[in-house]
């Protein structure tokens, strides 16, 4: 890709080694501590499986239970109890969905415990193992019949059997990526609901039973369309270790992975959410998943043009905090949007800009560009060509994932007609002007090189400025998005917990060593 | 003598429509006259197929024109607020409060219940405001308390009462099964059941609000689309100055 921007490496090398440093120390915290959807996760990545009759998940039962033990890892203690009782993991996890707790089972030889842990893992690893071998040859299969950028489509119906209904048909107007919108709620549940689910507000629950549902309904049209169809869900919220988990048993193929957004906009605690992301980013690396990134809920909260700066700092510390979980360049799916006030004069060209240098600056990432949703009206007939300027920006910049606009945002969730036009008109717009970008250049002192300038500089300055003052103290001081979050504060603050000398944790090591970030 | 009103195509009465919708079947000349007859049957005529397109092998896409014999009584119409009624200017509005009120009104807001949505609350009470009209945080004489998302029902009231509110404001965008209704209806009964009610302004807002639907469940008013910051905040003062 022949550079149109000129923007100097310099300030890009220099935003790098910022955002090294200011993840630095957070990275050093995180290795310290543990949560309970930490533990959580290991157990599922264990094969621990099933729920209560009330619906509490195993892998609760158990954390809960340990609750005063997590420092040592519930690894230990949970191979133990299959060596102490000697069942059938399938009948010790039905004991302890029947009310047996393990925390009364004295500990045996933990030594070999660990090593029964890391067996058990090896299992569901074989299995993640599989998932993502067979992603690479149905793709390689079907090479170059998906569309680029990625087409991608929500639905939201609350009930997994609609939604199957819905995304089959999306996947055969042409989407290439399907997300299933979770329920409002979820995010802040710190469980993850077990089995099929026919209710939700807004969405569908994320369960690993309706995440099995899904990946057939979308198998089946892959097959059929001879297209592979990306498959995706939410790890964000009080879970993301555990859903990266089953997003990496059911072969999902992209989830949305954000570093900071849980704190800044569900206001979860941050220690919590810093512990958590790097759990799951590592579970996403290795399952080869590709992670979107939250960014363009800056540009919802504050003002497109001027927040621009936020938004490429935002993408500079995920890619950071995404290295450090094991992830690859082209797994990172960092977010942006189009969401400039429509009256701003030329503000089209404003986002030409800085979609440009979101491509430039981070070229192996599949960014994940968004549509307009803050300055969609009820006018459907101004927001359908709202959507395709959009529709153009993303097609003669070359992004990775694109999130078609509704032209009845802000009025209901789609119908299915709304999601046929969105793509017709998207087709038409990108097939149109394919090559535009060979033919253009842009002036060198005009006002899109020029743009594009000034929010590198104002990044640069920010990111000095958030290292000058620490990353936490300055998401306490309201830096990013304008929303002030107290270190203690927040969901989830007391599900974090210090690692003790005896941490011990079988999936780990075993993510560590397989993602090269063994010590 | 009554003025009735039908649409206008390009000539005063013509009663011309456009419409778009789906229909479970394929698309062809049959699947056309389907939907010509259904819109006949609506009451429409000179129905005109204009666009079929498949959407899949049971789904066709139709957009249609046709014309309406029905008027209504212009007269006899009224809406949820009355429009003569102007809303005051940010200006007017602090010029207003310290005129006639002689101290901050404190306003403090929320989107309740489980619903994420901040997009409404951020558009009447943040700084920024939306779309040119700058939010209740930017008034000189409103102390303005956006408590976001995702904020209980009663954890609004008890901030309310901390910060002696005059107005309080909620929030709601998701409507899915009717689930705005549900928190507002809760929100109203929380305060009542405090003994509190009588002591705020009781204000609902969100894309599916309007004032008829608020009154009926228990609000001083209720704020749909279209809304921008000194609605609400003239509402507020006028309300606070009325008896």
């Amino acid at each position: 890709m022949r550079s149109k921007l000129n923007l100097p490496q310099d300030k890009i090398d220099r935003a790098r080694a910022l955002a090294a440093s200011i993840c630095a120390p957070v990275l050093e915290f995180i290795e310290q501590h543990t949560t309970v959807t930490v533990e959580r996760a290991t157990l599922r990545l264990l094969g621990a499986d099933g729920a209560s009759p009330d619906g509490i998940p195993v892998p609760n039962l158990v954390v809960d239970a340990l609750r005063d033990r997590l420092g040592e890892g519930v690894a230990a203690w949970y191979a133990n109890a299959l060596l102490q009782t000697g069942l059938e993991q399938a009948e010790l996890d039905r004991r302890i969905a029947e009310g047996f707790s393990i925390a009364t089972l004295p500990m045996g030889d933990r030594q070999r415990a660990l090593e029964l842990a890391s067996e058990l893992a090896a299992r569901n690893f074989a299995r993640i193992d599989a998932n993502r071998a067979f992603r690479q040859a149905k793709q390689e299969e079907y090479k170059g019949r998906n569309h680029s950028p990625l087409l991608y489509l929500i639905v939201a119906t609350g009930n997994i059997y609609e939604d199957v209904k819905q995304a089959q048909a999306a996947a055969l107007h042409g989407a290439d990526v399907i997300a299933v919108i979770r329920t409002t709620a979820q995010s802040l549940l710190d469980y993850v609901p077990y089995g099929a689910t026919t209710e939700g507000f807004g969405g569908t629950y994320a369960t690993q039973e309706n995440f099995r549902i899904m990946r057939q309904a979308l198998d089946e049209v892959m097959e059929r369309e001879r297209r592979y169809i990306y498959q995706t869900n939410y790890a964000s919220g009080l879970c993301m270790p555990e859903i990266a988990a089953m997003g990496a048993l059911e072969r999902l193929d992209m989830m949305l992975n954000d570093s900071m957004y849980g704190i800044l906009f569900r206001d979860i605690n941050m220690y919590r959410t810093f512990v958590d992301q790097r759990f799951s980013r590592m579970i996403n690396a290795y399952s080869g998943i590709i992670i979107n990134t939250g960014e363009d809920n800056y540009l919802t909260t504050s003002d497109a043009f001027e927040k621009a700066y936020t938004v490429l700092a935002s993408q500079f510390l995920n890619e950071r905090f995404a290295y450090a979980a094991g992830l690859q360049p082209w797994q990172m799916g960092l977010g942006h949007a189009f969401e400039m006030d429509p009256s701003i004069k030329n503000g089209i060209l404003y986002e030409l800009a800085q979609a440009q240098m979101a491509r430039e600056i981070f070229p192996e990432h599949p960014l994940k560009y968004m549509p307009p949703t803050k300055h969609m009206s009820g006018d459907i007939f101004k927001g359908l060509v709202m959507d395709n300027m959009f529709n153009f920006v993303s097609k003669a910049t070359g992004q990775g994932i694109h999130l078609l606009g509704m032209l009845t945002e802000a009025i209901h969730t789609p119908f299915m007609m709304d999601r046929h036009i969105a793509v017709e008109t998207a087709l038409y717009v990108m097939n149109g002007i394919d090559a535009i970008m060979d033919e253009i250049e842009f002036r060198p002192d005009g006002l899109i090189v020029r743009r594009a300038h000034e929010v590198l500089d104002r990044t640069v300055q920010f990111l000095e400025e958030v290292e000058r003052i620490g990353l936490m103290q300055s998401i306490e001081q309201a830096m990013f998005a304008d929303i002030a979050r107290p270190r203690t504060g927040g969901k989830g603050f007391e599900g974090l917990v210090p690692r003790l000398e005896t941490y011990a944790n079988p999936v780990e090591d075993r993510l560590e060593r397989a993602l090269g970030l063994a010590h | 003598m009554a003025t009735i009103i039908r649409p206008y195509g390009d000539t005063m009465n013509d009663g011309k429509v456009q419409l778009s919708f789906t229909l479970p079947v394929p698309c062809g000349s049959r699947g056309m006259e389907a939907a010509r007859r259904l819109v006949h049957a609506w009451g429409f005529h000179e129905c005109e197929v204009v666009h079929a397109a498949p959407m899949s092998e049971e789904f066709t896409f139709f957009v249609v024109y046709a014309a309406t014999h029905h008027g209504i009584d212009w007269d006899t119409v009224e809406g949820d607020r009355d429009d003569s009624e102007k809303s005051m200017t940010m200006d007017e509005i602090n010029a207003f409060i310290k005129e006639k009120i002689g101290r901050k009104v404190v306003v403090v807001g929320a989107c309740t219940g489980f619903d994420a949505h901040t997009v409404g609350i951020d558009a009447i009470m943040n700084m920024k405001g939306y779309n040119h009209h700058y939010g209740l945080e930017r008034y000189e004489m409103i102390e303005a308390h956006n408590l976001g998302a995702q904020v209980p029902n009663q954890k609004l009231i008890e901030y309310a009462c901390a910060h002696n509110a005059d107005a309080i404001l909620v929030s709601q965008v998701v409507t899915q099964k009717e689930s705005h209704i549900h928190t507002l209806t809760e929100f109203i009964e929380l305060l009542e059941a405090q003994g509190l009610r009588g002591r705020f302004i009781c204000i609902a807002g969100g894309p599916r609000i309007t004032n008829k639907l608020a009154a009926k469940l228990g609000f001083d008013a209720g704020f749909g689309r279209g809304t921008y910051a000194e609605d609400v905040a003239t509402f507020i003062v006028r309300r606070m100055t009325a008896s």
